[in-house]
C-alpha cells in the first residue's frame, strides 16, 4: 500500500514536471473556428514537439489580454485577435514584439516577409487567416436569390428581417456600398461627416427590420430558425452551417469586408519561448493550408493557396469558398484598421446613440 | 458603575483604606475599572477574530474593487505617466508640454515653444514605445487623434525647427484647437471629464462645459430608460407576485409547498436557460406566434414582434425577478393572523375595506423589501437585455459592458458604473427617509 502511494506520488510529480516544462495556452474565439485551429495547429504541434497546448475561448481575446497584462497576471501565451486590436494593443505596449524574420520561409524558399499577404506581418503580430464579413441568406425564405449588397437593404423586393452585427464596424461600410459607393472610396467618405450621415441614412431605411447579433454563432442560428431572411455573418460560420450541418444557407460575396486574424503574445506570457515556437509552427505554409480544410477562412500566406484541398467531409472543394478566391473579390473591401483604431470611439458612440433612439 | 460606591457589595469587596482615595480595586490591587475594561477588551478581540474572515472577505472583494472603480473613473494617467509593463518602471511623459500648459493659461494660441515642447515629448514617447497609449487617451476626447500621435512619434526625431511648420506639415490637424484643448484637459491625471462624458457633456475649446453633438447623446437617455424600465418591472413583479404570495400564504401547507416548488424551480434554473427559453417562445417564428398563426388568430404576415425589443426585455426580466418579490411577500403574509381580517369583517367592514385597512398595511414591509430587491437587481441587469433587448431594450449596463469589453475605455465605464452606484444609493436613502429601512422585512 505504502509503496503504491510513493509510486503514484512520484508519477504525479513527474507528470507535473513534464507539464510545467512544455505547455502553451492559446486563446481563441471558440466554436468551429477554435476547432479548426485545434485540428490544424494544436494537435500536430504537440505531436511534433511534445509541448501540450491548452485551448481557451473568449468572445474577443483582446479584452482578457488587456486585463491580464495590466493586472500583471498573464496566463495566456498566444492569443488570436483582430487586426485593429493587434495594432492597438501593440501600440499600448501590451504585446511582445515578434521577430518576423524568424518565421519559416515558404517551401520554394521565398522568405516569410514576401510570402505573407501585405499587412499580415506586424511588429507584434503574425496573421494566420483572412476572414470576411459577408451577408448570407436562407434559400427557403428567399424565393428570388439576392445577389448584391443592394438587395440586403432592399426590403421592398426582398421582404423579411435582416440580421446585422451590433457594431459600427462593417455595418457602416456595407451601408455605403449598398448606397452605391465603390469599395475604394468607402473609407475616404466615412472620414467626412456627410459620409457618416449617408451611412446612417441608409441604415435608417431598414432600421425597423433589423435583428442585432453579437456572437459569431448567432447569425447561422437566426437564419436557420427563419427569424431573419438575410444576415451579415463571418463567412466561415455560414460555411460550417451550410456544408457541415446541411442548412439551406448561401453566402453572397458582393460587398464582403476582408479582415485578418493574427496571433499575438501578451507581454509577460509565462511560456514565451514555447509561444514563439507555436506561432512559427502554426503559420508555416502547410499548417495554414491545413486549417483551411476545417473552416473556410483563407490562409495568410500566398504559398498556402495552392495546397488548400478539400473540406474534411472529403468532397467539398475549399477554394471557391475562400474569401480570397478571385471570383469573390469582384466587389470587396479590405478593412482599414487604421481608420477604425482612430474612429472607433466616435462612430460607436454615434452608433449606440442611433440604436437607442 | 465603578463610580457608584452606593453598591454595598462592591464596597465590602474592595480594599478598605486605599479604595476610598483611588476608587475600587480588585483583590490583587488592580483598579476595578481597568480590570473590567481588560476583560471586555479580551471578549471584543475574540468577537473581532470571529468576524475577521468576513471582514477581510468584504474588504477584498467589495470595498477594494469599488474603491478602485471610483479611483479609475477620476484618474487616467495616460497622458502623464508611462508604465513599462515588463519592468513596472514608471516614467513621467509629456513633461515639456505640460510645463507649457502650466505657464500659459487656457485659450493661449499654441506658439512655436508649444510645438517644440510637443516635438521633444514625442521623441521620448517613441523611445518608450508609448505613442499608442497617449494617442488613445487623447482619442477619448477628440476622435481621430490616435494616429496623429503614432505617425508624428515615428518621425519625431527628424523634426527640425521651426517645429510648428514641421508638425503642420505632418498633419495639419495639429493646428486644431480641439486637440490642444484635449491635451490640456488630459495633462492632469485627475479629471472629471469621464463623468462629463457619462452624462453627454464635454468641454469646448475654451474649457467650458457644453452638450455633446446631438447625434452622439446616448447616456442620459439610457439612464432614464434604465430607471423607467426598472420601476415598471418592479411594479409588474408586485402586481403578479402579490396574489401568488397571498395564495401561498393562505393555502394549507401541503398544497402551498407544492406551489412553492413552482416558484423556486425557475429560481434555481440558470439565468441563461430561462432567457433563451423566452427567445424560443416569443421570437417571431417562435411557439407563441406559431400558435396564434396556426389557430388563425393572426395572419402569417402579421406575426407580433415580441423579442429583440423592449417587450422582450420586460417580459424576460419580470419572469426572472419574480421570485425576489414572491419570497419576501410570502414571508410577511404567512404569520399574519387571519382572525384580524375576520374581526374587521364582523365589525362591518366590506371585504375591500378589510383588505385595505387591515391586511395590506401588514404586508408593507414585505412589499418594501421585495420592491427594493427587484429594483436594485433590475437596475444592474445585463445579460437578459443583451440577449433579448435588441436595439431599444438596452439598459445602461449594456453600455458599461461595451466600454469594458469592446472600446476598452475603462475610465468611462467606471464613471458610468459609479453614477449607477450613486443613483442606487440615493434611491436607497430616499426609501429610508420616506418609508424607513427598519420597516424592511425579508423573512
Amino acid at each position: 500500500m505504502k509503496k503504491t502511494l510513493i509510486l503514484t506520488t512520484a508519477l504525479t510529480g513527474i507528470a507535473f514536471a513534464a507539464q510545467a516544462e512544455g505547455e502553451v495556452t492559446v486563446m481563441s474565439w471558440g466554436g468551429a473556428y477554435t476547432k479548426s485551429q485545434v485540428e490544424a495547429y494544436h494537435k500536430p504541434f504537440t505531436a511534433e514537439t511534445g509541448i501540450s497546448v491548452n485551448s481557451v475561448d473568449s468572445d474577443n481575446p483582446a479584452t482578457p489580454i488587456k486585463a491580464q497584462v495590466e493586472a500583471g497576471n498573464v496566463t495566456v501565451d498566444v492569443a488570436d485577435v483582430e487586426f485593429s486590436d493587434a495594432v492597438r494593443l501593440c501600440d499600448e505596449g501590451l504585446l511582445e514584439e515578434i521577430d518576423t524574420a524568424a518565421l519559416p520561409a515558404a517551401p520554394d524558399g521565398t522568405p516569410a516577409a514576401d510570402d505573407f499577404i501585405e499587412g499580415a506581418l506586424q511588429d507584434c503580430a503574425v496573421a494566420n487567416i483572412v476572414w470576411s464579413t459577408v451577408f448570407a441568406y436562407n434559400k427557403d425564405n428567399n424565393p428570388t436569390a439576392p445577389d448584391s449588397i443592394d438587395d440586403f437593404f432592399n426590403t421592398a423586393d426582398f421582404p423579411g428581417k435582416r440580421g446585422l452585427r451590433k457594431s459600427a464596424k462593417a455595418t457602416l461600410e456595407m451601408a455605403l456600398m449598398a448606397d452605391g459607393v465603390p469599395a475604394g472610396e468607402v473609407y475616404d467618405l466615412l472620414e467626412t461627416d456627410e459620409g457618416v450621415d449617408r451611412a446612417f441614412a441608409k441604415l435608417d431605411t431598414i432600421k425597423d427590420d433589423i435583428v442585432w447579433w453579437e456572437a459569431g454563432a448567432q447569425p447561422p442560428q437566426l437564419l436557420a430558425d427563419g427569424e431573419v431572411s438575410m444576415s451579415t455573418a463571418y463567412n466561415g460560420r455560414i460555411f460550417n452551417a451550410a456544408v457541415a450541418e446541411g442548412q439551406p444557407l448561401e453566402v453572397v460575396w458582393d460587398g464582403q469586408i476582408l479582415d485578418f486574424d493574427l496571433f499575438v503574445i501578451p507581454k509577460g506570457a509565462p511560456n514565451k519561448e514555447a509561444a514563439l515556437d507555436f506561432i512559427k509552427f502554426s503559420t508555416d505554409t502547410q499548417r495554414l493550408a491545413d486549417q483551411a480544410s476545417w473552416i473556410s477562412y483563407g490562409p495568410a500566406r500566398k504559398s498556402s493557396g495552392a495546397l488548400v484541398g478539400v473540406f474534411n467531409d472529403g468532397k467539398t472543394e475549399m477554394a471557391p469558398h475562400m474569401p480570397t478566391a478571385a471570383a469573390n473579390l469582384e466587389n470587396a473591401l479590405v478593412n482599414n484598421f487604421e481608420f477604425w483604431v482612430d474612429r472607433d470611439a466616435e462612430l460607436n458612440e454615434r452608433f449606440n446613440a442611433w440604436l437607442a433612439q | 458603575m465603578t463610580d457608584a460606591p452606593a453598591d454595598p457589595h462592591l464596597v465590602t469587596a474592595a480594599q478598605p483604606s486605599s479604595a476610598r482615595s483611588a476608587g475600587l480595586t480588585t483583590a490583587d490591587g488592580q483598579p476595578l475599572k481597568a480590570a473590567l475594561n481588560a476583560a471586555e477588551a479580551k471578549a471584543k478581540w475574540h468577537a473581532f477574530f470571529l468576524v475577521l474572515p468576513l471582514f477581510a472577505f468584504v474588504l477584498l472583494t467589495f470595498v477594494a474593487p469599488i474603491g478602485q472603480l471610483l479611483y479609475r473613473s477620476v484618474h487616467n494617467p495616460g497622458f502623464t505617466t508611462h508604465k513599462d509593463l515588463s519592468t513596472g518602471a514608471q516614467t513621467p511623459i509629456m513633461t515639456e508640454l505640460r510645463e507649457w500648459f502650466d505657464n500659459n493659461p487656457q485659450g493661449t494660441e499654441p506658439d512655436e515653444a508649444a510645438y517644440a515642447a510637443l516635438a521633444k515629448d514625442l521623441v521620448l514617447l517613441r523611445e518608450l514605445k508609448a505613442p499608442g497609449s497617449v494617442g488613445t487617451r487623447i482619442n477619448y476626447e477628440r476622435s481621430g487623434s490616435r494616429s496623429m500621435f503614432t505617425k508624428a512619434a515615428r518621425r519625431a526625431e527628424r523634426l527640425e525647427a521651426p517645429f510648428k511648420e514641421a508638425m503642420l506639415d505632418l498633419d495639419e490637424d495639429w493646428a486644431d484647437p480641439e486637440i490642444w484643448a484635449a491635451m490640456r484637459g488630459a495633462s492632469s491625471a485627475y479629471t472629471l471629464n469621464f463623468y462629463l462624458a457619462a452624462v453627454d457633456l464635454t468641454r469646448d475649446t475654451e474649457g467650458s462645459i457644453t452638450q455633446v453633438n446631438e447625434n452622439r447623446q446616448v447616456y442620459v437617455t439610457l439612464f432614464q430608460r434604465t430607471l423607467f424600465l426598472s420601476l415598471l418591472i418592479t411594479f409588474l413583479c408586485f402586481i403578479l407576485a402579490y396574489p401568488i404570495a397571498h395564495l401561498l400564504a393562505t393555502l394549507p401547507l401541503r398544497y402551498s409547498n407544492l406551489l412553492m416548488i413552482f416558484v423556486l424551480l425557475p429560481f434555481w434554473t440558470s439565468l441563461l436557460v430561462r432567457t433563451t427559453s423566452w427567445m424560443v417562445l416569443l421570437q417571431s417564428q417562435g411557439v407563441v406566434n406559431d400558435a396564434l398563426v396556426g389557430t388563425g388568430i393572426l395572419a402569417d404576415a402579421d406575426r407580433i414582434q415580441m423579442m429583440y425589443n423592449q417587450t422582450g426585455t420586460i417580459v424576460a426580466m419580470v419572469h426572472i425577478l419574480l421570485p425576489f418579490m414572491v419570497l419576501p411577500l410570502y414571508s410577511v403574509m404567512r404569520p399574519i393572523n387571519p382572525s384580524y381580517v375576520r374581526a374587521a369583517r364582523s365589525l362591518g367592514a366590506t371585504s375591500w375595506t378589510a383588505f385595505r385597512r387591515i391586511y395590506f398595511p401588514q404586508t408593507i414591509p414585505g412589499i418594501g423589501a421585495g420592491a427594493l430587491l427587484v429594483f436594485i437587481l433590475a437596475v444592474g441587469y445585463y445579460i437578459t437585455p443583451a440577449l433579448v433587448g435588441g436595439a431599444d431594450g438596452q439598459l445602461i449596463s449594456n453600455l458599461i459592458a461595451f466600454h469594458m469589453q469592446k472600446s476598452l475605455n475603462w475610465s468611462l465605464a467606471a464613471a458610468l458604473a459609479s453614477i449607477l452606484l450613486f443613483g442606487v444609493l440615493l434611491l436607497y436613502w430616499l426609501y429610508d427617509r420616506l418609508i424607513g429601512i427598519d420597516n424592511l422585512k425579508l423573512g
